[in-house]
C-alpha cells in the first residue's frame, strides 16, 4: 500500500469542510511557517524536498520560487494554476473537490514564503461547482482568521481570491494565465522577462500547479528531507495520476513515485487490469500531449529495463523508446482502439485550442487535423504519411509557448510507433470508411494485409 | 465575428449588482478589467446564457473599459454564448479518453432522440446539443456539462432521464450547492 501524503484524508466524512479538516491537523503548516520560519527557509525547505512542479514540466518548485525578484520593490502574487485542460488530466480536479482546504493552506504557506499579500486561483470555467467550493473554503478561511490581515499576530497579511477562465486550454501555459488574469485573451508572453520579473500586472509573480501547491503543507509539517525520502531518485514525492480508458478501475491515484508500471496497471489497488480483459495496445501516460508508446515498450524499456512511474524512467530512451511523465494522465488503449482515428482527435483538439498568435501553430495544427480526417475517413494518399511527419516536425520549437510542441508530439510518436496502421488506412480506405466511431478491427488481424513495411 | 441580431433584454438587476461588485473587490482598484471574465459568467448566466454586443457593451460600461476589450475576450474563450441558444445545453465531451468510452455513439443518439444535428437547437428553444473539447472528466467518461454541472458515466437510458427531468422543469442549472452524478 503506497503511502498518501495529499489524498491521505479525502475520504474522511466532511474533509470539505473546515471544521472537520482543521481537526484533522489542518492549517498546521501555515502555523509553523508563520512563528517558526522565515520565508527564505521554507523556499529552503522546499528546495530540499525535491519537489517538481506537478502541472507537467517537472521543473523544481523550489528553485522557481528562489528565482521571484523579491527586490524590484514592486508586490508579488502566488497564482495556483487551476487551469487543467490536457485531455486524460483530471486530478487537480479531484483534490480541490475533495479536499479544499488542503489547496488553501497550501497557498497560505507558500505566499508568505514568496512575501505575496494578493494571491490567486485560476480555475478552469468549466469546474463552476468547483469554484464554488473553494469560494466557500475560502470564506471560511478569512471567518477563521487565517486569510486577511495580521494572520495569527504575525503582522502577515494575505488576500486569496479564486478567478474562473472560460474554457480555453491555451490559459494552463502561465503566461497566458496571467493574460486571462488580467482579463485578456489568453495568448502566451514571450519569455523572458519571466514571471518571476513581470508577471501578474508587471509585478513579480509564480506559477505553480494546484498538486505542487498542495504538497507544500505535508513538506513544511515533515521536513523537506523526509518528503525527498519519498520516491526514486529526483523524483522526490508522491504524485496524483489519473487515469482513463480501457482500464477496469478508471479514477484519480495518489502513487509514491518510482512505483512499476505493470504494478499500477495491474494491481487491483489500484487500475485492475484491462477492461474486459482485452490485450493492451498503446499508453500515453502523461497527457495527451506526451508521445503514445505501444504495448511493448509499456512494461519495458528499450533495454529491457521494469519501465518505473517517474519522470526520468518514463522518458528513458528519448522519443524514440521513451514518453514523459507530464501531467500524470494515464490513458489506457485496448487492441480496438484506432490509433489514427486518435491522432486526429488529439489534433482536432490541439487546433481548436490554439491561441493563433504564431503562425506555425495556428496553420500546422490545423493541417495536422485536416490531413488527419482525410486518412481516418478513407480519403487518405500514400504521400499524406510524410507529410504529416513534415508538418509537425516544422511546428515543433518554433512557437512561443509549448502548445506547438504538445501538438506536434502526438503525430510524431503516432507516426513512429504506428506507421503501418496509417499505411492501412490510406491502402485499404474501403475498410475504414464508414465504420463505427472509434471501434476498430483489432490491428493485429488486419496486419498481414500490409505487406509493404515501412517502420 | 459572429454578430446576432437577436434582441436582449438587458437587466442588471440589484443582486447582479451586487454581485459584481463582490467580484471587482477581488481585485485593485485600478485593475477592474480583471474581473471581465468572472463578470461576463454573472451577465451571461443572468441572461438566458448568451450575451449580445448590447449586453457586452453594458459590460464594458460597468468594467470602465473600451467595448472592443469585451469583444475581444468574448470570441476568445468558448464558454461565451454570442446568439441564443436552448435553455437546456447538452455539452458533450467528444475528446479522445471520452470518446473510447462511447461518446460519439452517446452523442448521436442524443441528437436523433431531440431530432436535430449537433450544434442545433430544438425548434422550441428547449435543446441545444454541442460536441465541446476535453471537460477533464476522463476518468468517468462518457459525460457531458449541462449548466454548472457535469453528467458523468452516461448511459442511454440515462441521457433519456434527464431529458425528462428537463422537460419537466426539474434541472436547476446554477443551484448552489455541489451536486455530481
Amino acid at each position: 500500500m503506497g503511502r498518501k501524503i495529499l489524498l491521505e484524508h479525502a475520504n474522511v466524512p466532511g474533509i470539505k469542510t473546515y471544521e472537520v479538516y482543521r481537526k484533522m491537523g489542518g492549517y498546521a503548516s501555515v502555523e509553523k511557517a508563520i512563528k517558526t520560519m522565515t520565508p527564505d527557509e521554507i523556499v529552503e525547505e522546499v528546495k530540499t524536498s525535491g519537489l517538481r512542479g506537478r502541472g507537467g514540466a517537472g521543473f523544481p518548485t523550489g528553485l522557481k520560487w528562489s528565482f521571484l525578484d523579491k527586490k524590484s520593490g514592486n508586490p508579488s502574487h502566488l497564482v495556483c494554476n487551476a487551469d487543467e485542460s490536457e485531455p486524460g488530466t483530471f486530478k487537480d480536479r479531484y483534490l480541490m473537490e475533495y479536499i479544499p482546504h488542503l489547496l488553501i493552506e497550501g497557498m497560505i504557506t507558500s505566499s508568505f514564503a514568496l512575501g505575496a499579500k494578493l494571491s490567486y486561483i485560476y480555475i478552469r470555467g468549466e469546474y463552476m461547482w468547483v469554484y464554488r467550493i473553494l469560494e466557500n473554503a475560502i470564506k471560511e478561511a478569512y471567518a477563521a482568521g487565517w486569510l486577511g490581515k495580521n494572520i495569527l499576530g504575525s503582522g502577515y497579511d494575505l488576500d486569496l481570491y479564486v478567478h474562473c477562465g472560460a474554457g480555453a486550454y491555451i490559459c494552463g501555459e502561465e503566461t497566458a494565465l496571467i493574460e486571462s488574469l488580467e482579463g485578456k485573451r489568453g495568448n502566451p508572453r514571450i519569455k523572458p522577462p519571466f514571471p518571476a520579473v513581470k508577471g501578474l500586472w508587471q509585478e513579480p509573480t509564480v506559477v505553480n500547479n494546484v498538486e505542487s501547491i498542495a504538497a507544500v503543507p505535508w513538506i513544511i509539517n515533515n521536513g523537506g528531507e523526509e518528503y525527498a525520502k519519498i520516491g526514486v531518485g529526483r523524483s522526490t514525492g508522491t504524485k496524483l495520476i489519473s487515469a482513463s480508458g480501457h482500464i477496469k478501475n478508471p479514477g484519480v491515484y495518489e502513487i509514491e513515485l518510482g512505483l512499476s508500471v505493470d504494478e499500477f496497471m495491474n494491481s487491483d489497488e489500484y487500475l485492475g487490469g484491462m477492461m474486459n480483459d482485452r490485450p493492451l495496445k498503446a499508453l500515453v501516460p502523461g497527457g495527451s500531449s506526451v508521445p503514445i508508446l505501444p504495448a511493448h515498450l509499456i512494461y519495458k524499456n528499450a533495454e529491457g529495463g521494469d519501465r518505473l512511474m517517474s519522470y526520468e524512467s518514463l522518458s528513458e530512451g528519448g522519443f524514440q523508446t521513451g514518453s514523459m511523465l507530464g501531467s500524470g494522465g494515464f490513458i489506457v488503449y485496448n487492441d480496438t482502439s484506432c490509433i489514427v482515428r486518435n491522432t486526429w482527435n488529439f489534433s482536432r483538439f490541439y487546433h481548436h485550442e490554439s491561441c493563433g498568435q504564431c503562425s506555425p501553430c495556428r496553420e500546422g495544427t490545423g493541417w495536422l487535423e485536416g490531413v488527419l480526417h482525410r486518412i481516418e475517413t478513407g480519403h487518405g494518399r500514400e504521400e499524406d504519411i510524410d507529410l504529416l511527419w513534415d508538418i509537425q516536425s516544422k511546428i515543433e520549437g518554433n512557437t512561443i509557448c509549448p502548445l506547438g510542441d504538445a501538438a506536434a508530439w502526438p503525430v510524431a510518436a503516432a507516426i513512429r510507433h504506428f506507421r503501418d496502421e496509417f499505411e492501412y488506412h490510406v491502402r485499404f480506405p474501403e475498410k475504414v470508411k464508414n465504420r463505427d466511431h472509434y471501434v476498430a478491427e483489432p490491428f493485429e488481424k488486419v496486419k498481414h494485409l500490409v505487406t509493404k513495411q515501412t517502420v | 465575428m459572429e454578430i446576432s441580431h437577436a434582441k436582449q433584454v438587458i437587466n442588471i438587476d440589484e443582486k447582479l449588482t451586487e454581485r459584481i461588485n463582490e467580484l471587482l473587490s477581488h481585485y485593485p482598484a485600478d485593475k477592474k478589467k480583471s474581473a471581465l471574465l468572472p463578470v461576463l459568467h454573472e451577465v451571461q448566466d443572468a441572461h438566458d446564457n448568451w450575451l449580445s454586443i448590447e449586453l457586452q457593451d453594458k459590460v464594458a460600461e460597468i468594467l470602465e473599459i473600451k467595448p472592443v476589450e469585451v469583444y475581444e475576450v468574448v470570441t476568445f474563450y468558448t464558454m461565451y454564448n454570442q446568439k441564443p441558444i436552448g435553455k437546456y445545453m447538452f455539452e458533450f465531451c467528444r475528446t479522445s479518453c471520452c470518446c473510447l468510452r462511447g461518446a460519439e455513439d452517446l452523442m448521436d443518439y442524443t441528437c436523433d432522440k431531440l431530432g436535430i444535428k449537433e450544434g442545433e437547437t430544438t425548434p422550441d428553444g428547449q435543446f441545444t446539443v454541442v460536441g465541446v473539447e476535453c471537460l477533464g472528466a476522463c476518468g468517468y467518461a462518457p459525460m457531458l456539462q449541462i449548466g454548472d454541472y457535469y453528467r458523468e458515466h452516461l448511459t442511454k437510458e440515462k441521457v433519456d432521464t434527464l431529458i425528462e427531468e428537463c422537460k419537466a422543469g426539474k434541472v436547476d442549472l446554477h443551484k448552489q450547492d455541489h451536486y455530481t452524478e
